[in-house]
């Protein structure tokens, strides 16, 4: 036990009978978090087992999702899941960590709480008001404007990843409104990061005769380097697992093609288009097992994104 | 690297070879005050999305939000006057029903790692409590429809409220867990000092002296769940008629504004707008309220 960490006050007060029951309570409710997760895992594992038992591995690597004929195989749907996020990544990346360093080093002390509240409040709004958005502005935007745009104009119709008719609901629709819904959480986890760099560090680049510029690029954003991975990849997470706005603006449809004008699925879109009207019990473990899929990865990616900026808070803390 | 500048001036050899490497000051500067454009310029695009966002739902919200809305139930389309009016008090139950379950088990297991912070379990618990609120919320429905509606045979508010109930579990008690641990040792070293148990002293010192923080904390949930609906698709179904009862399916403002958005009704569109933007405002509102309550506390906590 790690009774040091407590004040001397409440170690030398001692326990009583209430104060037991208070502990045990509170220590009951903490207990609860990770047997709620245990719990999660253990269900929707049990659950979409016997699809991976029919299928075995190939559920992950074939794309025929045949409910009719119970053939099952998530690739499709995974690789929608992963296309839409990248788009997301490519997309909000770099205006959230503008976003962040706006925040922390350049918007003066006026401006910073207005933004920094107007950028968390694109957290704030509802993903299901994201997809109405995005199906009644987005989508005839891109479908008049920026598909034609793309491949016309700038002639990517040439490359494979913007080909084909725009019809509107497609993979690239759906990453630009995850990068919008995502975007808020890289900021701001960016923005704490480049926050917590020392003082010190910037104070140092600018003795040295950096410019505020090559302050930022050579002290700042090293020291805050694979805290700001982390938000990435919290983003990621994120990404990975959105599903009103993605369901209503990527066209669900069991395709696997490079043109990002074509429409697709996501995991999550997948189980939320399929589950209520799921034909038979294979049907409804495959659904599981989508589930199931989609819960590992974010897992990982999440475990991933707290460790790197844990790390920084841990270092920032040590130099401080 | 270039021979070091430190210690006299430098010489003239060492100030080209500076320049060589970094380029010439003027230079540096262009570079920093484009870049520094450029930032900014990152920073109005960013906002422009939740502009034109709330630009919209105004314009076309407005226009449809009227009396009726509120009042009325939905209607097949061509009748006219049909609001959501259940659904509005479906989303009221479903908060309720999760704050009811999520919020002594959050706060609870925030008061443990603030009190704990050292321990194996705290740690654990911190990060598993992270993990869990980076869960998908589909997985969390497919999670309750699998515990809860598949045993009990048939959808339910209940199945819902703990779908919702299981994201605010994280969100809470982590706030909870960084409010109190805002709170100054001495005060409850003062408490502690004058005879009060711990218990009584975490309950009405501590937890007192941290509530608006976690009332803040506590808000941010709400504002999150409200307007979640991928755990309800499959627990609490949707409802076209009036019901209030947890042990069926009840109605919820984000499931109608789906459902709407997807039909091809121009009437149901309408709906759906107004449906998206009351809750836009709610949401909206309910954060405002959470910035005010942290702005408020922290002038009084800042005084140093």
């Amino acid at each position: 036990m790690n009774n040091d960490e407590r004040s001397l006050a409440e170690r030398i007060v001692g326990s009583s009978v209430g104060d037991r029951v208070y502990v045990a309570v509170i220590t009951g409710f903490a207990i609860c978090v990770p047997l709620l997760l245990a719990l999660i895992f253990v269900e929707v594992a049990r659950a979409g087992w016997p699809a991976f038992r029919e299928f075995g591995f190939g559920f992950l690597t074939s794309s025929n999702w045949d409910p009719v004929h119970s053939q099952f195989g998530a690739a499709s749907a995974i690789f929608g899941t992963l296309v839409t996020s990248a788009i997301a990544l490519i997309i909000a990346t770099p205006l959230a960590l503008g976003v962040a360093v706006f925040l922390s080093d350049y918007a003066p002390a006026w401006l910073r709480q207005p933004v920094g509240f107007l950028v968390d409040l694109l957290a704030a709004i509802p993903s299901v008001v994201y997809g109405l958005w995005g199906i009644f502005v987005l989508i005839p935007v891109l479908r008049s404007t920026v598909m034609p745009f793309l491949r016309d104009t700038l002639h990517l119709g040439a490359t494979p990843f913007f080909r084909g008719p725009a019809y509107g609901p497609s993979m690239l629709a759906a990453g630009v409104i995850l990068a919008v819904m995502v975007l808020p959480y890289i900021s701001a986890v960016s923005r704490e990061v480049l926050l917590a760099v020392p003082r010190s560090q910037r104070e140092a680049a600018l003795a040295l005769g950096a410019t505020r510029w090559e302050m930022i690029q050579k002290a700042v954003l090293p020291y805050a380097r694979s805290g700001i991975i982390g938000g990435v990849i919290l983003g990621l997470g994120r990404a990975l697992g959105e599903t009103m706005a993605v369901t209503m603006l990527i066209g669900n449809r069991h395709d696997i093609s490079a043109s990002l004008f074509a429409p697709g699925y996501t995991m999550a879109s997948l189980i939320a288009n399929e589950f209520s009207e799921a034909t038979g019990d294979l049907h409804l473990a495959a659904l599981m097992a989508v589930g199931l899929t989609l819960l590992v990865l974010t897992l990982i990616v999440n475990a991933i994104a707290r460790w790197l900026v844990w790390r920084v808070g841990k270092r920032a803390e040590g130099s401080a | 690297m270039t021979t070091p500048l430190i210690g006299g001036r430098p010489t003239l050899r060492q100030l080209a070879v500076a320049e060589r490497t970094v380029g010439t000051i003027t230079r540096r500067r262009i570079v920093s005050a484009i870049m520094a454009g450029v930032i900014a310029l990152m920073a109005i695009i960013t906002t422009l999305p939740l502009l034109f966002i709330l630009w919209h739902l105004a314009r076309e919200g407005a226009s449809s939000l009227n009396v009726a809305f509120f009042t009325q139930m939905p209607k097949p389309v061509g009748e006219g006057n049909a609001g959501m009016a259940n659904a509005i008090v479906g989303t009221l139950i479903l908060i309720a029903t999760a704050c009811g379950i999520g919020l002594p088990i959050g706060i609870g297991a925030g008061l443990y790692l603030a009190d704990f912070k050292g321990t194996r379990l705290a740690t654990a618990v911190r990060f598993l409590a992270d993990v869990l609120n980076g869960l998908p919320s589909i997985v969390l429905g497919i999670f309750a429809w699998e515990t809860l509606v598949r045993p009990m045979g048939h959808f339910s508010a209940w199945a819902g409220g703990i779908a919702l109930a299981a994201m605010m579990i994280p969100m809470v008690t982590r706030t909870t867990e960084e409010m109190v641990r805002l709170v100054p040792t001495s005060l409850r070293e003062a408490a502690l000092a004058l005879g009060y148990s711990r218990a009584r002293t975490a309950l009405t010192v501590v937890l007192r002296t941290a509530m608006a923080g976690i009332v803040t904390g506590v808000l941010v949930a709400v504002a999150r769940i409200a307007g979640e609906s991928a755990p309800l698709l499959f627990t609490v179904l949707g409802n076209s008629f009036w019901s209030v009862d947890l042990n069926q399916p009840i109605a919820a403002m984000p499931l109608q504004i789906f459902e709407y958005a997807k039909s091809p009704y121009d009437e149901w569109h309408r709906l759906a707008w107004a449906g998206a933007l009351v809750l836009i405002a709610v949401v909206l509102m309910i954060s405002l309220a959470a910035r005010f309550a942290t702005r408020s506390s922290s002038h009084r906590g800042s005084g140093d």
